[in-house]
């Protein structure tokens, strides 16, 4: 059972083979009724919980920073977007694509302020400016008129699974990428050692500046899909509460994995849908299942272990230890 | 003739604590220049002046005659400054190859956009900076380790390890700080063959911060003595050993007498 486990592992055609049929699969589901709308919604959901979750793992996970802000940047993207396709492009063929570009591009702009703020402070210093930087997002929304103020706004529903696939699998390719590589690599040895990074003569600011800009951009990607998807978001959607359960997923899932990121983000999502008639209840069980998950397993589900599957070929010498 | 490394006239404030006062030092390169001293005596500090990761409060220092004194420190180990730490600094959840190859990886030119979308100019570069870690690692005989995380090595595999790390910089000076502390008398005793082969077989000039008069004073070409935060004495090891102020720092005052 072991050696079978261990060759599904290392075979490189299973993971594209299964996202060619979860392709076919989300396609197939917009013309036949495969699945029911509520099904739908939570599959879509989980999609968009991937990506935060992984997105929010680039910073706090791979670079060892405490970012409290994701939901900022998700803010940021869902707004930029629901202007897109409210107010500049109604109706056109790629309000969709383009308005969630545009949300992607909006958050990384201003993660890439918020890696110029990493440059002088890190650990809990960073973590209240990235509260303050989510602060700031809600209350600057809640004032602008043009977005609808604290009133919110009303984006048409479209968002579907297809496009939601499309999005996590790019997010998923692109920060596995990112991993490994260079700049990668610079990322981790932020989070061991800075000086000692410093010393091999890694470009510190550089690092910092990709994880952030990559972050936001993909957690402003995760905003507009959501934007296109409930047909309403206002201010209030995006607290510290989104933030936090962000963070329970990164941690649920496991700190510097991508896999992790997957696990934390489906068992969160199905989670609080299964819990549902526990009604308020549920918010005893999650946090209750964080504190024993912190107990007994501080590093989440998959920290700091990756699934053989996301390696790259040329990584491949490097089995993680059992 | 100018020396490659110049500490010209600096002085570092911590709050009132004055760790270095007009220190002055030049460094020839190709030599082995050892720095000894009291404990307390700021030759850290000094290393960490050098290295940028303080900034000194007065005074100059130039390398290869250009001010490096306020660059970062990501900067200053890329023109050519390797060091090493008193208390090692690997990254330990790493693997051995991988401490070297984020060492290297300041070599490779692949951009941000290249890696996100992993195109093939990458793949090239990350094998040759694969096989060119592990060439290094070769020699300081660690290329059998290389898989095996940087935290569970034994100690002076450890100590091999940061200096080969260091060296995939190529750097043109290399600082030790402290390279024998825990070793004992056999193990410091190989260290000075091994330096040996160091600085001539990767063509390094060698600053060692030690405790160990044995190795400093077989080691050096020259020596410099610090004694609260100043520069008490420069010289050969035989002018070192006679001087009497170096005597007196190392022996305590003789006012007692």
């Amino acid at each position: 059972m072991r050696h079978f486990l261990d060759s599904v592992a290392r075979c490189r055609w299973a993971l594209p083979a299964l996202i060619a049929v979860g392709f076919a699969f989300v396609v197939a589901c917009e013309y036949f009724p495969l699945l029911n709308d509520y099904s739908k919604i939570v599959l879509i959901t989980v999609g968009i919980n991937i990506i935060l979750c992984s997105s929010l793992n680039l910073v706090n996970g791979y670079m060892g920073e405490f970012s409290v802000g994701h939901a900022g940047f998700m803010a940021l993207g869902a707004y930029a977007s629901a202007l897109m396709t409210i107010k500049w492009l109604p109706a056109s063929v790629f309000e969709l694509p383009l308005g969630v570009l545009f949300g992607g591009t909006i958050a990384a702009a201003i993660g890439f302020l918020l890696a110029l703020l990493s440059f002088k402070t890190r650990g809990d210093y960073l973590a209240i400016i990235t509260l303050a930087f989510l602060m700031i997002v809600k209350s600057a929304i809640e004032n602008i008129n043009y977005v609808g103020g604290p009133r919110g706004m009303t984006p048409p529903v479209l968002t579907n699974l297809p496009w939601t696939f499309f999005w996590v699998v790019v997010t998923l390719w692109v920060i596995r990428n990112l991993i490994y590589s260079k700049f990668g690599r610079a990322i981790t040895a932020i989070r061991e050692d800075e000086i000692a990074a410093n010393a091999m003569g890694v470009r510190i600011r550089e690092a910092k500046i990709l994880a952030f800009v990559t972050s936001s951009f993909f957690g402003g990607v995760a905003g507009a899909l959501y934007a296109q998807v409930n047909f309403f978001i206002d201010p209030k959607s995006f607290d510290i509460v989104k933030s936090t359960e962000i963070l329970v997923m990164v941690y649920l899932g496991g700190i510097a994995s991508l896999g992790g990121s997957i696990i934390g983000a489906v068992i969160f999502t199905v989670l609080l849908q299964v819990l549902q008639p526990l009604g308020t209840w549920r918010m005893v069980i999650l946090p209750l299942i964080l504190v024993l998950l912190m107990l007994f397993r501080p590093r989440g589900i998959m920290g700091m272990r990756e699934l053989t599957w996301f390696l790259p070929a040329g990584e491949l010498f490097k089995r993680p230890k059992p | 003739m100018s020396a490659l490394l110049e500490i010209d006239e600096v002085t570092k404030h911590f709050g009132g604590l004055c760790a270095i006062s007009n220190c002055n030092v030049r460094i020839q390169a190709g030599s082995t220049h050892g720095i000894i001293g009291p404990n307390g005596a700021g030759k850290s500090t000094l290393f960490n002046l050098i290295t940028g990761i303080y900034k000194p409060t007065r005074g100059d220092i130039r390398f290869r005659g250009e001010s490096i004194s306020g660059l970062r420190p990501g900067r200053i180990a890329l023109k050519g400054i390797g060091r090493t730490f008193q208390s090692i600094r690997l990254l330990k959840t790493r693997t051995v190859l991988d401490n070297v190859r984020i060492a290297y990886d300041s070599q490779l030119h692949y951009s941000p956009l290249e890696a996100m979308l992993r195109l093939p100019r990458l793949g090239r570069d990350e094998e040759k900076s694969i096989e060119a870690s592990l060439a290094l690692l070769h020699p300081f005989g660690l290329a059998d380790q290389a898989h095996d995380l940087a935290g569970d090595l034994p100690y002076g595999s450890q100590r091999k390890l940061e200096i080969a790390r260091a060296l995939a910089l190529k750097p043109d000076i290399l600082l030790l700080d402290e390279p024998a502390a825990g070793m004992n008398t056999g193990e410091t005793a190989d260290l000075v063959g091994f330096l040996r082969w160091v600085k001539d077989h990767f063509q390094v000039t060698l600053v060692l911060i030690e405790h160990h008069m044995h190795l400093v004073m077989s080691l050096c070409d020259r020596i410099t003595v610090l004694d609260f935060g100043q520069t008490i004495a420069e010289g050969t090891p035989e002018e070192i050993r006679t001087n009497p102020r170096v005597i007196d720092a190392y022996l305590g005052g003789t006012e007692e007498e």
